[in-house]
């Protein structure tokens, strides 16, 4: 078995270390290591994004990068969107809009739209569509993801997402 | 005046923890101690073992223990099928939780590693040398039941599970003296529900009190408690199943599988938890399918498109085994519904149900009703082209007059109320019909295709009565069960035998408990999933949780609203036949300023301090709710698309649905429900498949291969709705879980044949993937320009439209 290797990174605003395998990826590092298990593991081919955070700034899919990747990075995960209860705009508005049913794509949904969002504060429908390919949901059919998506953009407070 | 919180498009109240990441599905679960298991799949389709051999996987870093099917033969009894039809001559096969001497289909278990963690338990099922001897496979039911097929069970010949027959009036004499007869073979693919969360079970033992605990992803935990029960010998009692957050179903969370009959034999002989969470790869093979018929269809009618008859062949496609309700789904929930909302005389439905060496099949969502619809809506389409109507004239012609109050139909069956005409015609006007006709030939006259497609439905579902479950074979009852409890603070919690994963039941049960009884919605928790803190109820599938298991609960509030009158009239010291309820009030007539708040009275009750006489202490009441008849939800659906003939490539432009489930409590999450049924539905029509080659290998095994619906290919769904009361159910509510499912797919192949109607094609197979639908065009003969168009073939006749790698 391959020698473990240190990481150290942020997650959330909390730095972290550990000894890892080098084939841990950063989603089981996440879920299994720091005990985050709001980002979910939906697939096994990088297809689904239930698993997407953010990395130093940009989203990446967790189940596609090694926790060694990670090193030295910055991660946000679901968790530390609103670490003081006060929930982001996109957040609340998946939460008015019933942007969700069984929130398992959910993480990963507010990941990606709030990333869309930060890129053009001001998405057409179509727009927040192509930027949730790499997203998937069995339950909404997308739809009510769309208009909390439109919703969350066109929030007052909306800046607030950006984090 | 107050807005009615019955009725009110809320937010959900499950939602904090969801938005944020603290809710707890099986696998964010950790327990002390707790260890992971590993299942090694059968690669075959179709093989007999003849050595295993599992030394160097016990010796890998981390292994405690690997067991193949000799060890579990003694201690796990097999995986039983739960829906055994009647005279239908079925055979209920062995089917062990890990096979021993043949496996039956690619993701048959062959063994399990315990290991420390996941990664090692991985590795080692590496170690692990099978020699396998491979048998011919098949996997297309028609197929199977063929001279010459490869035969499955030697207690099912010709693999054939069962064959059911059901009819009304007679079919045959309305063939022969129909002025038009129509026909159609329909293949009803195979589809992988694909629930975001895949499966996964966290099964502990306590050898101490002989007590196992299992964390368990299912729809339905009291009756995996009862099939857990029977698999491992742990008496009812003593068994605990918990379905945490669940991350959708869609019916794959129905089964009772072997997987976590093989968690719960490991615990029992490891005595540590030990968790089992299946990779979206292994969903493919081990978790099930469902639909997988192939259909041979006929309608009669005269000439002037009244329908006489429609009558059937089927065979569906079972998988290897019978899984847990299998067999209900293209017997009862199928051909009992070939009446749909129209006025057919005579039916008669001849269905066999075939074991083939494929992944078993259950309910998805719809499951028999999706299938059910796409027949009748076809011949429909047929039958107005063969007489020369329009689709519409000719679902005008048919549609049951409106009801109130229940109609039978000629199957056997009674309906609870219905107006389909009116669904229709408000979907007409919602869509534009008349004008998109128009439209639509100018447009053919430059050879820009686009189309319509209808679909009326009426569904079954609301499962019970439980009286009829025993006579149709269902091995439990189909009832529900409330407690409901108002603490001395006023608060109240709702306790349900029914087990949501989605639905927002959290939050409309609150508010039928609010509507009842006046207390703010904030006030009420509902608690589900946990079979020992919950009453007894059969679980969620077949749109029956709000139908029976809110039934349950508006009673239960009656009771306890009754109870509160008499303790007010005690406090008021008045009569209790004088006392007037309004808005959370108890007073005496005439004298609503003295009023008891039911706050006061749950005080009072509680505390039982002055309670009059006869009355128990405590403010809590039970019901146990079994309904009179299923509920029949329904609507009418259209779908316009584009169709480019120089790449075959469909795009659906938009999505109309009027649906009618009676009185909605939360009309947001009726229109979600309908949203992501009818995407479910799309999916089938134009991507979704599982495709096996010859030798039993699913070649749409991931993500990448099988296309599951994505945001930017589908438009904002339309919803709209009607109101019918179900005269039978105490809220008057019906289903509408799967309503979008029954209808979309139909309602979309019917656009694309219609866009397709001036290019010659007639006749295609589903999913409508942009390669079928180019060659169907070329070989027509009618296809425009140079045909030299995109290219779309990859080989195999599944969908990669979607692009992959992200």
């Amino acid at each position: 078995m391959p020698a473990k290797v240190p990481v150290t990174l942020t997650v959330n605003g909390r730095s972290r270390s550990a000894d890892v395998e080098p084939r841990t990826l950063l989603v089981h590092f996440l879920r299994e290591s720091l005990n985050l298990t709001g980002t979910k593991i939906g697939c096994d081919t990088s297809q689904c994004g239930a698993c997407v955070v953010r990395m130093n700034g940009v989203t990446v899919k967790s189940c596609t990068a090694f926790a060694v990747q990670a090193d030295g990075a910055d991660i946000i995960t679901i968790e530390g969107l609103a670490p003081d209860g006060n929930l982001t705009a996109v957040q609340e508005a998946f939460w008015n809009h019933h942007g969700l049913q069984c929130g398992y794509c959910t993480a990963g949904m507010i990941m990606s739209v709030t990333e869309i969002i930060a890129r053009n504060p001001n998405p057409s429908a179509a727009d927040v569509r192509a930027g949730l390919e790499g997203n998937m949901c069995r339950c909404t059919g997308y739809n009510n993801i769309v208009r909390a998506a439109l919703a969350a953009a066109a929030a007052p407070h909306a800046a607030d997402a950006k984090a | 005046m107050t807005t009615r919180i019955f009725g009110s498009g809320i937010r959900r109240r499950e939602d904090p923890r969801l938005i944020t990441g603290q809710a707890a599905y099986t696998d964010d679960i950790k327990l002390t101690g707790m260890v992971h298991a590993a299942i090694l799949r059968s690669p075959h389709a179709h093989a007999r073992i003849s050595g295993i051999s599992v030394d160097a996987a016990q010796a890998a870093p981390g292994v405690l223990a690997v067991y193949t099917g000799a060890d579990i033969a003694d201690t796990l009894n097999p995986i039983p099928c739960a829906w055994v039809i009647p005279d239908s001559d079925l055979k209920a096969v062995a089917y062990p939780a890990i096979a021993s001497d043949v496996v039956r289909y690619v993701g048959d278990a062959v063994a399990v590693v315990v290991a420390e963690n996941r990664y090692q338990a991985e590795d080692a099922l590496e170690l692990i040398e099978v020699n396998y001897a491979p048998l011919p496979a098949v996997i297309n039911p028609e197929d199977a039941m063929g001279d010459g097929a490869p035969q499955l069970h030697d207690d099912a010949p010709g693999n054939q599970a069962f064959h059911w027959v059901a009819a009304g009036g007679d079919t045959d004499a309305a063939f022969a003296n129909a002025a038009i007869t129509v026909r159609e073979t329909i293949h009803q693919q195979k589809l992988i529900p694909n629930p975001m969360e895949t499966r996964s079970a966290i099964a502990s033992w306590s050898p101490a009190m002989g007590e196992l605990t299992i964390w368990n992803t299912t729809q339905n935990p009291h009756i995996a408690r009862f099939v857990t029960c029977l698999v491992t010998g742990v008496p009812e009692h003593k068994i605990r199943i918990i379905a945490p957050e669940v991350g959708g179903g869609f019916g794959a969370k129905i089964a009772v599988y072997p997987w976590e009959m093989i968690a719960a034999f490991c615990s029992m002989r490891l005595g540590v938890p030990v968790k089992w969470t299946e990779t979206r790869t292994e969903n493919y093979i081990a978790t099930t399918h469902g639909r997988d018929h192939v259909e041979y269809v006929e309608m009669a009618a005269d000439a002037d498109g009244k329908v006489a008859a429609v009558r059937s062949v089927v065979y569906a496609g079972m998988g290897a085994y019978l899984s847990t309700a299998a067999p209900g789904i293209p017997t009862i929930l199928h051909g009992l519904m070939y009446s749909g909302p129209y006025d057919i005389p005579n039916i008669k439905a001849d269905i066999y149900g075939v074991f083939t060496n494929s992944t078993p099949v259950e309910a998805y969502r719809g499951a028999g009703r999706p299938e059910a619809t796409f027949l009748l809506e076809r011949l429909m389409d047929k039958v107005a082209d063969a007489v020369g109507i329009d689709a519409v004239a000719v679902r005008r012609r048919n549609l049951i007059e409106p009801f109130d109050n229940n109609r039978d139909v000629a199957i056997g069956i009674t309906y609870d109320s219905g107006n389909y005409g009116d669904a229709l015609e408000q979907l007409l006007g919602h869509i534009g019909y008349d004008d998109f006709r128009q439209a639509q030939s100018h447009e053919r006259a430059h050879h820009t295709y686009r189309g319509i497609g209808i679909a009326c439905y009426c569904e079954i579902c609301g499962l019970g009565p439980s009286q009829v479950a025993g006579a149709v074979g269902f091995g439990g009852g189909l009832w529900e069960s409330a407690t409901v409890r108002i603490y001395a603070t006023g608060k109240v919690n709702v306790f349900i035998g029914t087990s949501p994963h989605g639905q927002g039941e959290e939050t409309t049960f609150a508010q039928i408990v609010a509507d009842e009884i006046g207390v703010d919605v904030d006030d009420v928790e509902v608690v589900h999933g946990d079979t020992d803190t919950t009453p007894m109820g059969w679980g969620t599938y077949g749109s029956r949780t709000t139908v029976v298991g809110g039934a349950a609960v508006a009673l239960t509030m009656r009771k306890l609203r009754d109870k509160a009158r008499v303790i007010a009239a005690h406090l008021l010291e008045a009569d209790a036949a004088d006392i007037e309820y309004a808005d959370g009030k108890f007073f005496v007539r005439g004298a609503p300023d003295r009023a008891q708040t039911i706050q006061d009275i749950a005080l009072q009750a509680n505390v039982a301090w002055n309670l009059p006489a006869g009355i128990e202490p405590g403010m809590e009441a039970s019901t146990y709710y079994d309904p009179p008849n299923f509920s029949y939800p329904f609507g009418a659906h259209a779908a316009i698309v584009s169709v480019d003939p120089d790449n075959g490539h469909i795009t659906l432009d938009r999505y109309v649905a009027v649906d009618d489930c009676g009185p909605q409590i939360n009309p947001m999450i009726v229109e979600g429900q309908v949203h992501g049924g009818v995407v479910q539905g799309a999916g089938q029509a134009l991507w979704e498949g599982a495709v096996y080659d010859d030798s039993g290998q699913l070649l749409t095994g991931s993500m990448m291969d099988y296309a599951i619906p994505r945001a930017h290919l589908v438009p904002d769904i339309e919803v709209h709705s009607t109101v019918t009361p179900s005269p039978h159910n105490p809220l008057g509510v019906k289903g509408i879980g799967e309503t979008g499912t029954i209808a979309s797919t139909a309602a979309i192949y019917s656009a694309v044949m219609d866009a397709l109607k001036p290019l010659g094609v007639t006749q295609l197979d589903m999913p409508l993937t942009p390669e079928r639908v180019w060659r169907a065009i070329q070989a027509s003969g009618h296809s425009h320009g140079n045909g030299s168009g995109h290219h779309h073939g990859n080989g195999h006749g599944h969908s990669h439209d979607h692009g992959h790698g992200h």
